[in-house]
């Protein structure tokens, strides 16, 4: 789960990593209380999209009254389809040196990976790109720590300023921290300045590994705070892994990958998918029918396919749950079936006992796919 | 012959005494797999359904000889669990839990490769079968039909699918593998094709794989300098809308790769038939075993 900038660096609080002052508002009335903070203050928007800066999303305030404008400007302000909801007034830095320094895990390698630079501030993919030698890359490996010779070693090698390696020492040493003991995927800081108040983390870039949710307890605050669009509101309140798509073909399957290929198929076929949505495995009854009434919501829905090949998931529960959805009721649009697996038949048995003129069952992926798509026209 | 498993594997359960763990390790004895013990640490002593209890791993093995672990243990227990398999005399451990932490899953890792000669199948992974001999997971053996192709796959339904399609055409199976999405996964494709060439009764390969990382690209170069046996591929997500980037760092370590498109062309590269649709993949295989 990717973080907004200020909860990563709520996070920088708990790991002692040294960053800006600051104070979080929502409204301007936020603004008539003292904020505490020594002008300049940089009035940031908090969005989850890149390029916030270009859009006039952060400015530099020298006084209270730019303070009070700028907000006013930002707050409501509209970033590629993001509503500026929240913004992070931050003390202005003066800034010396600006580096780069990002923590992720590197699957082919199965290792931590570490990338410092001495070129922060700009754009590190095409640093990375251009001059791959100004991009330090190490490995550590995941049962081991990182001690404080290796880290001086890498600073060494990115050539960063050695009359700060004691500071930047402890801040990768507590960033590195934040990383693993705090179950990030992802902690990204561009830029790591050297600044007049000592060496600072000025921006965060951080994604959290839920996975890890039942070891941190703030999981779940961070989670409450990021909004979810209207359109996955409903599916998310009922636990269903549902993604919204731009076709018409209403999709419902089980597993990722069967679903991920059911997209596929119904493209291959001339079709488009409104949306990925993935029951799991071990589906009941009832969530195959919450899952069909996600699907009424969208409007452009024109027909269904559900495709189940059946492991931990039962066919038998799956028809039953369309049945219970679909009982008495006028359907809106055509369903088609393919049930595979564990307990197919007795599942195609309960949709045959139970006939409805707008469902229709095929025997394989590709013949329910196509069947989708011309129902759907 | 078959890779992995076959009819003399012993398997020990860890987590038999849970709900999951019984369902599947009885239909997997029922199947005929040997499941000769389970551990619950406490329970020592007791059974299930007439399979053995015992307190640990290491007591389990030397009292039964069991050489596979199957662990349906609890996300938060997992690590502690594979690591006790491995410890315990285990050589090949296959997790089925899901939802295990990444930083469990990468630590979980280095300590088996470092400090084990033990392999890993999973997490997050539905087990292997080997038609006919054992089945070691959570896959629909009805759908499975003895014989000389090998299947390995990233997602769990998938290869369900890819097997469904074989047997349909009355093509069999050596061995079937799920080797699970989960971002730190024990083996590899390389790891399960390498074992497939290396059988002298697996006669062709069916590769399934799926859009991000770069373990299908990986698979590419080592089909392309190691395999002689003919390779089927399917790569779901052509379609599928690009998943977010693990930041800039995400972008500069999978550069141009992780794409449907990028993989397609790396095993199209490396001689792989790559088919459009599951549908294709058991035609497709037919058409190469017949020549």
């Amino acid at each position: 789960m990717d973080l907004f900038e200020y909860q990563g660096k709520s996070l920088y609080q708990k790991f002692n990593i040294n960053h800006p002052n600051s104070k979080l508002i929502k409204n301007l009335n936020d603004l008539n209380d003292p904020i505490n903070l020594n002008f300049p203050v940089v009035v940031k928007a908090q969005v989850q999209v890149g390029g916030r800066g270009k859009a006039g999303g952060i400015k530099v305030a020298k006084d209270i009254n730019e303070l009070s404008q700028y907000s006013e400007e930002i707050l409501g302000m509209d970033i590629k389809g993001h509503k500026v909801e929240i913004l992070l007034l931050e003390e202005a830095s003066n800034i010396l040196e600006e580096y780069y320094i990002s923590f992720t895990l590197d699957r082919s390698e199965k290792k931590y990976l570490i990338m410092l630079s001495a070129k922060g501030g700009m754009d590190i993919e095409q640093v990375a790109e251009e001059n791959p030698d100004d991009l330090v890359k190490f490995h550590v490996s995941p049962s081991e720590k990182l001690t404080s010779s290796t880290i001086s070693e890498l600073i060494n090698k990115a050539n960063l300023n050695k009359d700060h390696e004691e500071s930047l020492s402890e801040i990768i040493e507590n960033l590195y921290l934040m990383f693993t003991e705090g179950d990030c995927d992802l902690v990204e800081v561009n830029p790591l300045a050297v600044t007049d108040n000592g060496v600072m983390a000025l921006d965060s870039k951080v994604s959290l590994d839920m996975n890890a949710k039942y070891k941190h307890p703030y999981f779940d605050d961070f989670e409450q705070e990021i909004p979810i669009p209207e359109s996955e509101k409903n599916a998310k309140e009922k636990g269903l892994n549902f993604i919204k798509l731009d076709g018409s073909v209403g999709i419902i399957g089980n597993g990722a990958g069967l679903v991920m290929s059911t997209l596929d198929v119904v493209a291959e076929n001339g079709g488009k998918a409104a949306n990925f949505l993935d029951i799991g495995g071990g589906a009941k009854a009832e969530t195959v029918s919450s899952a069909l009434e996600v699907l009424e919501a969208d409007q452009n829905v024109k027909s269904v396919l559900i495709n189940i090949f059946g492991g931990i998931t039962r066919c038998d529960l799956v028809a039953e749950g369309i049945i219970e959805a679909t009982k008495g009721k006028e359907l809106v649009w055509p369903i088609i079936i393919r049930l595979d697996g564990t307990n197919s038949l007795e599942g195609l048995e309960i949709l045959k006992a139970n006939p409805n003129e707008k469902i229709f069952i095929e025997e394989s992926m590709d013949s329910a796919a196509k069947l989708a798509v011309q129902k759907g026209l | 012959m078959s890779i992995l498993i076959d009819e003399n594997t012993k398997v020990v359960v860890q987590g038999l005494t849970g709900r999951e763990g019984q369902f599947h390790a009885l239909r997997n004895r029922d199947y005929g797999t040997k499941i000769v013990a389970g551990t619950r640490p406490g329970k020592g002593g007791e059974n299930v359904e007439g399979i053995p209890i015992f307190d640990d791993v290491e007591k389990a093995v030397s009292e039964t000889d069991a050489n596979v672990a199957l662990t349906f243990v609890p996300p938060a227990f997992a690590k502690d669990a594979v690591l006790e398999a491995a410890f315990g005399g285990c050589e090949l451990i296959v997790c089925i839990t899901e939802g295990i932490p990444a930083k469990d899953e990468a630590e979980m890792y280095d300590i088996l490769k470092k400090e084990t000669k033990a392999s890993l199948l999973g997490p997050n992974c539905p087990g292997l079968i080997s038609p006919g001999k054992a089945n070691v997971g959570i896959m629909p053996h009805e759908i499975t039909l003895p014989g000389n192709i090998g299947v390995v796959s990233r997602s769990g339904t998938l290869t369900y699918q890819a097997v469904h399609e074989l047997t349909n055409l009355n093509i069999g199976q050596s061995t079937c593998i799920g080797i699970g999405g989960d971002p730190v996964p024990g083996m590899s494709f390389i790891d399960v094709i390498e074992k497939f060439q290396a059988d002298s009764e697996t006669e062709g390969i069916v590769m399934i794989g799926e859009i991000g990382g770069t373990a299908e690209e990986e698979a590419g170069d080592f089909i392309k300098q190691n395999v002689t046996k003919p390779v089927v591929s399917y790569i779901a997500g052509v379609t599928a809308p690009p998943g977010k980037k693990m930041g800039h760092a995400g972008a500069i370590v999978s550069g141009n790769k992780g794409t449907a498109e990028a993989k397609i062309q790396a095993l199209t590269d490396a001689g792989a038939i790559v088919v459009k649709t599951p549908t294709e993949i058991g035609k497709a295989m037919k058409d190469v075993i017949n020549g």
